[in-house]
C-alpha cells in the first residue's frame, strides 16, 4: 500500500486571544489513505475548520507533525506552502469564489497560472477538467451568466485542473438549494470514485452520509472517526431509486 | 504568473469600474499634460526669441538717439539728434570687439513705379548696415564704396516692394521714384518675411546713406552729418554685454556728457531683450512643472487611495489565490501592475490631452510649438514610476495577507 495522503501526529494549534492560550486544535492524529472520502463533522469551535486550514496547508500548526503526501509539511514557508498548496490540494468553498469578471475557463486555469503552466497545456487541462464536471459547453461564460450549481462545478473543476492530490471541501452544498446540493455530491462520489481522495467540512449529517469515513471534532480534540455503514449514493437519490434523507 | 496574464487581469479590473477608473487618474492625467505642455511652451518660447534674433541680426546692438527734457517736457525717443557718422566710425574704431558700425537714416515715403505707387519705409544705408542685420541679396548687388560715396541714386528693394511695385516685371535695371527722386534698382534682397510682432520686413527700400541725406530724407531731422542709428555688429555673443559698456563709454566721451547727466542717445541689446521675454516664458514654464509636480503627487495618492480600496474590496479574491497557490510575491505583482496600468493609462489620456492642447495654443496663440517625443516619453516615464511608488504599499499589504482571514472577509 502506499504513504497515505494524510497521516498527522499530536498536530495542535493554539491561539492567543486577549491574554488566553485556545487550543483550537489540541493533538490531532489522523490517517487519511489514498481514495478516502472523508467528512470532517462538528459544532462550530470544535475545530474542524482549524483542522481543515491546517490540512489545507493555509496554516501551519503551532505543534505536532503533519505529513502530506509522504512529505512533512509542518513546518514549511509561506511560499512553500503555496507551492504545495497549488500541487497537491484542490479546494472547494461554500460561496465558490470564483473571480467574477473572468469566464470559466480562465477561472479553472488560475492554478495553473500559478503553477506556471505553458499556456496552450493549461487551456487543454481546463477545458478537460470542465468537461469532467459536465461543463465543457459553458467554457465561456462569466459566472453571473452560470447557476449556482454550474459555480460548484466550476470551482470543482478548477480544484481538480491541477491533478491534486486531495480536494478539500468547506460546505460545498451550504450556498445550493437540495437537489443542487445532491448533483454536487453526485460529482464528489464519481471523482471519489475515479480515485481522488476528497475530504469534506459539513455540519450537516445528511451530506456526510455520502463519505466513506466521517471524523467528528468537539472541543479541539477527534471524538469520533466511524466508517460510514449505509453510504448513500447522490446519483441513486438524483435518479428516484433512493428517497432523500 | 507571467506577465501577459498579470496585465489581462489587471486591464480586467481596471475596466470593471471604469468611472472610478477614470476619476482616479486625473491626477496623473493633468500632471503629464502640463509636462507635456510645458516643454512644448518652454521650447516653443526659445525657438521664438531664436527666429527673432535670425529676422534682426545676431549679435548686434542698436544705438538710437535719445530724448530731450527742455523746462519739464519730454520728447520722444529721437527728439534730440546726437549721433553722427563720425560716432559710428569712432565706434568701429576704438572698439576691437565692434565688427561694423553702420550708420543708417530711415523715414516714409510714396515710391511710383510707371503707374503703380506704392507706400513704404525708407532706409538710408551703407553695404555694412544690411551684413549687420543679416540682410542677404537674392538678385543683382548692393552698394560699392564708390555709390555710397559719390550719393549714386541706386536702390536695394524688399521683396513686398519688388512684388507690389514691380507686379511681374523684373525689377533689376528699372527705375523707380523714391518720394520723386529717379532710382536705379540693383538688387533685391531675400525674403525675411514677419517679425515675430506682425510687421513685414521685406517692405522696404534701401539706398545709400548718402544719397537718403542728400536728396530724400534730408528735409527730415537729420541733417549734416548726423544720422538716426548707428548699428552695432558684434563679433560674437559672449562678447555682445562688454561691447554695450564700451559702446557707452565711447558715445559719452564724445557727446560730452559729464558724470551723473543722462544719455543723449540710448542702446538696445536686442538679445538681452528678448532673453528676458525667454526668462519670463521659462517662469512660466517653472510655474506649469510645479503644478505637473503638485498633480502627480497628488494623482499618487489618489491611485494609492483606490489601489487601498481594491486591496480590501477584494481580500476573498487574494484570499482564493493564495489558496489556488500564489505567493506573495505574485499578489505583489498584481497589484503594482495594476497600479501601474492605471497611471500608464492616465499618462496616455494625459499625453492626448497635453498634445492636443499644446496644438490648441499653438493654433489660437500663434504661438511656435515643439513637440518633443523625449517630453512625452518621460512624463509616461514618470506616470508609470508613480503608479510604482504609490501602487507598492497597498500591494505590499495584499501580499502580506492572511489567506483564512481573506477567504472570510465578508
Amino acid at each position: 500500500m502506499a504513504a497515505p495522503i494524510v497521516r498527522t501526529r499530536g498536530l495542535c494549534r493554539d491561539y492567543q486571544v486577549g491574554g488566553h492560550l485556545v487550543h483550537a486544535l489540541a493533538g490531532l492524529d489522523v490517517t487519511i489513505d489514498r481514495g478516502d472520502f472523508v467528512a470532517i463533522m462538528g459544532p462550530s469551535g470544535s475545530g474542524k475548520s482549524t483542522c481543515m486550514h491546517l490540512l489545507g496547508c493555509l496554516d501551519t500548526p503551532t505543534g505536532g507533525q503533519y505529513e502530506l503526501d509522504g512529505d512533512d509539511v509542518s513546518r514549511l514557508s509561506r511560499d512553500d506552502l503555496a507551492r504545495t498548496r497549488n500541487r497537491k490540494i484542490g479546494f472547494v468553498f461554500q460561496t465558490f469564489n470564483l473571480l467574477p469578471r473572468a469566464t470559466a475557463q480562465r477561472n479553472v486555469e488560475l492554478p495553473l497560472v500559478y503553477g506556471a503552466v505553458p499556456r496552450a497545456e493549461r487551456r487543454d487541462k481546463a477545458a478537460a477538467a470542465l468537461d469532467s464536471v459536465g461543463l465543457a459547453e459553458r467554457a465561456h461564460h462569466l459566472p453571473t451568466q452560470l447557476s449556482g450549481g454550474q459555480m460548484q462545478r466550476v470551482a470543482i473543476a478548477r480544484a481538480i485542473v491541477n491533478d491534486p492530490v486531495m480536494l478539500l471541501a468547506d460546505e460545498p452544498t451550504g450556498a445550493l438549494d437540495t437537489r443542487t446540493g445532491f448533483e454536487i455530491m453526485a460529482l464528489f462520489q464519481d471523482l471519489n470514485d475515479r480515485g481522488i481522495t476528497v475530504i469534506l467540512v459539513t455540519h450537516e449529517s445528511e451530506i456526510a452520509a455520502f463519505a466513506r469515513r466521517i471524523l467528528g471534532f468537539r472541543d479541539g480534540r477527534l471524538v469520533e472517526d466511524a466508517a460510514v455503514t449505509d453510504r448513500l449514493s447522490a446519483a441513486d437519490i438524483l435518479s428516484g431509486k433512493v428517497a432523500p434523507p | 504568473m507571467n506577465l501577459v496574464d498579470v496585465l489581462l487581469s489587471a486591464l480586467d479590473s481596471l475596466r470593471a469600474n471604469v468611472l472610478r477608473t477614470v476619476l482616479t487618474t486625473l491626477g496623473i492625467i493633468i500632471g503629464v499634460a502640463a509636462v507635456i505642455a510645458m516643454v512644448a511652451v518652454g521650447a516653443g518660447a526659445e525657438q521664438r526669441v531664436q527666429a527673432v534674433i535670425q529676422s534682426l541680426g545676431s549679435n548686434i546692438l542698436i544705438v538710437l538717439n535719445g530724448t530731450s527734457v527742455s523746462g519739464g517736457v519730454r520728447g520722444g525717443s529721437g527728439s534730440v539728434i546726437s549721433l553722427t557718422e563720425d560716432d559710428a566710425r569712432a565706434l568701429a574704431a576704438e572698439i576691437p570687439s565692434v565688427r561694423y558700425a553702420a550708420p543708417a537714416v530711415r523715414g516714409t515715403g510714396q515710391l511710383i513705379y510707371g503707374n503703380v505707387n506704392w507706400f513704404t519705409s525708407i532706409q538710408g544705408v551703407t553695404d555694412d548696415y544690411l551684413i549687420a542685420r543679416d540682410w542677404v541679396i537674392g538678385e543683382g548687388r548692393s552698394f560699392t564704396r564708390a555709390e555710397e560715396r559719390a550719393a549714386a541714386k541706386v536702390a536695394v528693394i524688399g521683396r513686398t516692394v519688388a512684388e507690389r511695385l514691380f507686379g511681374g516685371v523684373p525689377p533689376l535695371g528699372q527705375t523707380l521714384r523714391v518720394r520723386r527722386v529717379p532710382f536705379t534698382v540693383i538688387g533685391i534682397t531675400r525674403e525675411k518675411g514677419q517679425t515675430p510682432f506682425g510687421s513685414d520686413q521685406d517692405d522696404v527700400v534701401f539706398i545709400p546713406l548718402s544719397t537718403a541725406k542728400k536728396r530724400v530724407l534730408g528735409g527730415d531731422r537729420v541733417r549734416g552729418d548726423y544720422v538716426g542709428s548707428i548699428t552695432v555688429k558684434v563679433l560674437g555673443p559672449e562678447q555682445v554685454a562688454q561691447t554695450e559698456k564700451e559702446v557707452l563709454e565711447v558715445l559719452r566721451r564724445r557727446h560730452r556728457i559729464r558724470d551723473g547727466k543722462p544719455d543723449d542717445f540710448f542702446v538696445r541689446n536686442v538679445a538681452q531683450i528678448l532673453e528676458a521675454r525667454a526668462q519670463s516664458e521659462r517662469v512660466m514654464g517653472l510655474l506649469l512643472a510645479a503644478v505637473a509636480g503638485v498633480s502627480l503627487i497628488v494623482g499618487g495618492i489618489g491611485i494609492m487611495n483606490i489601489m487601498l480600496v481594491s486591496v480590501t474590496e477584494r481580500t476573498r479574491e487574494i484570499g482564493l489565490r493564495m489558496a489556488v497557490g500564489a505567493q506573495g510575491r505574485d499578489i505583489l505583482v498584481q497589484f503594482v501592475i495594476e497600479s501601474v496600468a492605471l497611471s500608464v493609462m492616465g499618462g496616455l489620456i494625459g499625453v492626448v490631452l497635453g498634445v492636443g492642447g499644446s496644438l490648441a495654443v499653438a493654433h489660437f496663440a500663434e504661438w511656435p510649438l515643439i513637440l518633443s517625443p523625449g517630453a512625452i516619453a518621460m512624463a509616461m516615464g514618470f506616470s508609470a514610476a508613480v503608479g510604482v511608488f504609490f501602487g507598492y504599499y497597498p500591494a505590499l499589504k495584499a501580499s502580506r495577507l492572511d489567506p483564512i482571514e481573506a477567504l472570510r472577509h465578508e
